[in-house]
């Protein structure tokens, strides 16, 4: 606080202690709210998998009952999606966006503030919906009806947390393109501006044209619990798989909002680490849009398996496919960045490494599952349950936690210690893999997810994964004590602590000061 | 901390060890049908090429990685652009995914040709558990999970089909062109028998088909794969392949079973008579959520034991257990259940756990309420 104060001559108007966070409009301090609630969240969602891995140790049950083990699932699925990874996100674009384009603040900081507390009370009740007769919603993340109708209030508590998170999310959205579209530095064009904020500018455009499809994916179901519509009912005209179609023209856009940024950190770090500019510059761009804009165009692929027609099949067989090509385009320039660099290998570099190797994996066991004969046999096996957790642990917290180790410095003015971070990250990724490679296994052998309890055959690798799962989670402590101790007692970081990182924040002085740019910072 | 983790890493290994006689299946289970092996085959090719691929790009970073470090004393080189590259690398990916495009749709195409089937079931999802019909051998029966709760609740040791297992498996001629018609009854589900390369889900209200055609007599093991409630993961599917004359001899047994099981609906059943049906039936359809010992599970489903709704007027109870009650898993019985197993189910309901009613339901009342 003492430092915060001190950096707030002239800004002695703010209120101190708590309200200083809740009327805060300033996008740093909203910046490192959305951090803290994407951790608490990362945790809170990372006790629910433990809670699986646990019962899933061994044959039989064990710890949990079927009923508590089907919300554990559901609910590690949306607060890993909604609240551990898209705030984090979130953070990282509050945080960095205005410092990297030279602007003083994002474009709307009242409601900056607006989107970002409205995060907790959704939390909120997707917690409180445990406790509520019937407990949780335990349809899966996917909220699949009928099984839904079926649920007991906790579904409606869920919905109306989506409906929140949903609204949150846009208003972010918002906020990021008129900030990104208006208060460039003056010569920071389009063509200019630095690959993360590329990335998110696009994610915002995603965000904005599928949270509303989610919004009425879930609202269609509360009508169909409640108000007698038919929506997803046979028997009334309707039909189960309506939603499904639905909720993935929303969730596969969803899956590259969750990745998209992650491509923009990496872009960030494996230059400034290689001491060279980014290979292939204006090709990234035009990959992520490309990306961006073939994420409509494949949802089906997740439902290889309700019986569409086969053109059906092979449309979105091959427009899956084509995916690989604009994401093929992105690691070949990552792997040209780095090729005759000067490399080192701070902690957010191995963590950009470890992010390649492992989204590498998870891409190529897309293609895999984008092939329908092949998705037939692993669809809803544990198979899939590997694949995503490779793009969206490996690929999106990984990107993260780099993000984090890259930032850090400017955020805190502070150095975190660099051995924890680099043991922080062989633990995360050795524990990574243990957790989740031998799950590709288990589903080529026919185990499917989201079941309590399964036959012997599978006992021997379901140990060894959650093994690695324990493992992971206890790590994660470790990037709390790292964090911590920056903050409390990091050597004093200089203005650039990279020497190869050349954006715009680089230029401020660390810890960057409470307003960015008050004077627009010329590019050239 | 070196040691720490080396003993670690020896532990793991004794872990390993120590659990060696289980499986390790690494792959795909062996397949039993032609569609299944060309799936094999396609599997194996495709999975060639992405291991290759992987190498190549992991190798080119590992070069990288070791060659151009900076404590090798390298200079970087700034070059960021090369046009040729970028159209090089677009466009290699591409060709590489059209060839594996022209073998995947072809196995796609035969995969979905379940034209001319020589003998067609449905399969019809329940939670949880699969009612099968064949549809020209006018046999049907319902299928249960077989493994005893006390080896779930490890109280008993498990045995070697543990969740695998059930009451009347799926018997289907070798050598013939099997269609499975699937559709589910209350939610999603989805039949899945991973050495028959067949999983098809289950949508209530509507009819989906998918086909195999088995070569060799064997049994068959896989399960539901679409997240259905509570018990998703106890709802087996057993397929016993064998051969075409002792299929016809299955038929024949099933028949004359079907027709001795059939408790005459016409007759008055003491109270001890419909109790011990009662309970059969109980614990097939019922058991999963209200419980062995009729006390549900509190929040999610309701007890039976000194339930209002039990010890009241019988057509209220009668009424629920025809007609389900929506918005929730209490799916209507009256279509899956006879008469008399209806009239048992009740009237043991009435009896079972402190529920000392001594009420008794006959058949021809719930005929009567049945409309």
């Amino acid at each position: 606080m003492e430092a915060v104060h001190h950096l707030d001559h002239g800004h002695e108007h703010h209120p101190a202690g708590i309200m200083r966070w809740v009327t805060t409009t300033n996008h740093k301090d909203i910046g490192t709210l959305y951090l803290w609630f994407s951790f608490a969240m990362f945790m809170v969602g990372g006790v629910m998998a433990l809670v699986i891995r646990a019962e899933l140790f061994q044959p039989g049950l064990q710890i949990v009952q079927p009923e508590f083990f089907n919300q554990m699932t559901t609910l590690h699925g949306l607060i890993m999606v909604f609240g551990a990874i898209m705030p984090a996100f979130v953070g990282f674009a509050n945080w960095q966006i205005p410092m990297m384009i030279g602007a003083p603040d994002m474009a709307f900081p009242r409601m900056n503030n607006w989107s970002f507390w409205l995060l907790p009370p959704a939390a909120l009740l997707l917690v409180i919906s445990l406790f509520v007769p019937g407990g949780a919603a335990a349809a899966g993340w996917t909220l699949y009806p009928p099984l839904t109708v079926q649920m007991g209030m906790g579904m409606d508590l869920t919905i109306f947390a989506v409906h929140i998170l949903g609204m949150s999310s846009i208003m972010g959205s918002i906020n990021i393109v008129t900030t990104v579209l208006n208060l460039r530095a003056p010569g920071m064009t389009l063509m200019k501006m630095p690959l993360f904020v590329w990335t998110w500018l696009i994610t915002a455009y995603l965000l904005i044209a599928v949270m509303p499809v989610l919004a009425g994916a879930v609202t269609m179901t509360l009508t169909d619990r409640h108000f007698g519509t038919h929506f997803f009912n046979a028997a009334g005209g309707g039909d189960p798989v309506l939603f499904q179609h639905i909720f993935w023209f929303f969730g596969h856009p969803e899956v590259y909002i969750i990745i998209l940024p992650g491509f923009g950190v990496v872009s960030q770090i494996i230059p400034a680490f290689s001491r060279k500019p980014l290979f292939g510059y204006a090709s990234m761009v035009y990959a992520t849009a490309s990306i961006a804009i073939l994420s409509f165009i494949v949802w089906a692929h997740h439902m290889y398996t309700v019986g569409m027609p086969v053109a059906g099949q092979l449309f979105f067989m091959f427009a899956t496919m084509l995916i690989a090509v604009p994401t093929g385009v992105k690691v070949f320039n990552w792997l040209a960045t780095m090729w005759k660099g000067s490399l080192t290998f701070e902690a957010p570099m191995l963590f950009a490494l470890g992010f390649i190797f492992l989204f590498t994996t998870g891409g190529l066991t897309g293609i895999v599952l984008s092939i329908v004969p092949l998705d037939v046999q692993v669809h809803d096996t544990y198979y899939v349950v590997a694949h995503f957790h490779y793009t969206m642990v490996a690929g999106a917290l990984f990107s993260a936690f780099g993000a984090v180790y890259f930032w850090l410095p400017k955020w805190t003015g502070k150095m975190y210690d660099e051995k924890l971070g680099k043991l922080h990250f062989w633990l995360s990724f050795i524990f990574f893999n243990l957790t989740f490679f031998v799950q590709h296994f288990l589903g080529l052998a026919g185990m499917p997810r989201r079941i309590p309890d399964y036959a012997l055959q599978f006992a021997e690798f379901n140990a060894i994964s959650s093994v690695g799962a324990f493992g992971f989670g206890l790590t994660q402590l470790l990037f709390f004590y790292i964090v911590l101790k920056c903050i409390r007692s990091g050597e004093k970081a200089p203005a650039r602590p990279w020497e190869g990182a050349d954006t715009l924040e680089w230029t401020l002085p660390s810890p960057a000061p409470y307003h960015s740019f008050e004077t627009p910072p010329v590019v050239k | 901390m070196y040691k720490g983790l080396r003993r670690s890493v020896a532990l793991l290994f004794t872990v390993m060890g120590g659990a060696a006689h289980g499986a390790y299946q690494l792959n795909l289970q062996e397949q039993q049908t032609r569609i299944g092996q060309d799936i094999f085959d396609l599997h194996t090719l495709i999975l060639a090429i992405v291991a290759v691929i992987f190498v190549g790009v992991m190798g080119v970073m590992l070069y990288s990685i070791v060659n151009h470090r900076k404590t090798a004393g390298r200079q970087a080189v700034q070059f960021h652009e090369n046009t040729t590259v970028e159209i090089i690398w677009t466009i290699i990916p591409f060709i590489i995914l059209v060839a594996m495009a022209f073998p995947a749709a072809k196995t796609l195409l035969a995969m979905r040709d379940a034209s001319h089937p020589d003998l067609t079931i449905k399969a019809t999802g329940y939670q949880w558990k699969w009612g099968y019909d064949y549809l020209q051998d006018g046999v049907s029966f319902y299928s249960n999970l077989s493994t005893p709760r006390g080896q779930i609740e490890n109280k008993d040791p498990k045995g070697e089909h543990y969740l695998l297992e059930v009451d009347n498996p799926i018997v289907v001629p070798t050598g013939k062109k099997i269609r499975i018609l699937i559709t589910a009854n209350d939610v999603l589900h989805a039949w899945y028998v991973p050495a028959l390369a067949v999983k098809q889900d289950a949508i209530p209200g509507f009819i989906r088909e998918a086909w195999f055609k088995v070569e060799r007599p064997g049994t068959f093991r896989g399960q539901c794969a679409e997240l259905c409630g509570k018990d998703h993961g106890f709802m087996p599917i057993v397929v016993e392949a064998v051969e075409p004359e002792k299929y016809a001899q299955w038929v024949a047994e099933q028949k004359k079973k079907q027709a001795a099981a059939q408790l005459d609906p016409n007759k008055t059943f003491t109270l001890d008579e419909l109790k011990a049906h009662g309970e059969k039936v109980y614990a097939q359809n019922c058991v999963a959520c209200h419980q062995a010992n009729g006390a549900g599970i509190p929040g999610a489903f309701p007890g039976l034991a000194g339930s209002k709704l039990v010890k009241g007027p019988k057509e209220a109870h009668i009424g629920i257990v025809i007609n389900g009650k929506a918005g929730t898993a209490m799916a209507p019985f009256g279509k899956q259940l006879s008469d008399v197993d209806l009239a048992a189910v009740v009237t043991y309901e009435r009896n079972a756990w402190g529920n000392n009613t001594g009420d008794l339901v006959q058949p021809g009342e719930i005929k009567a309420l049945r409309k």
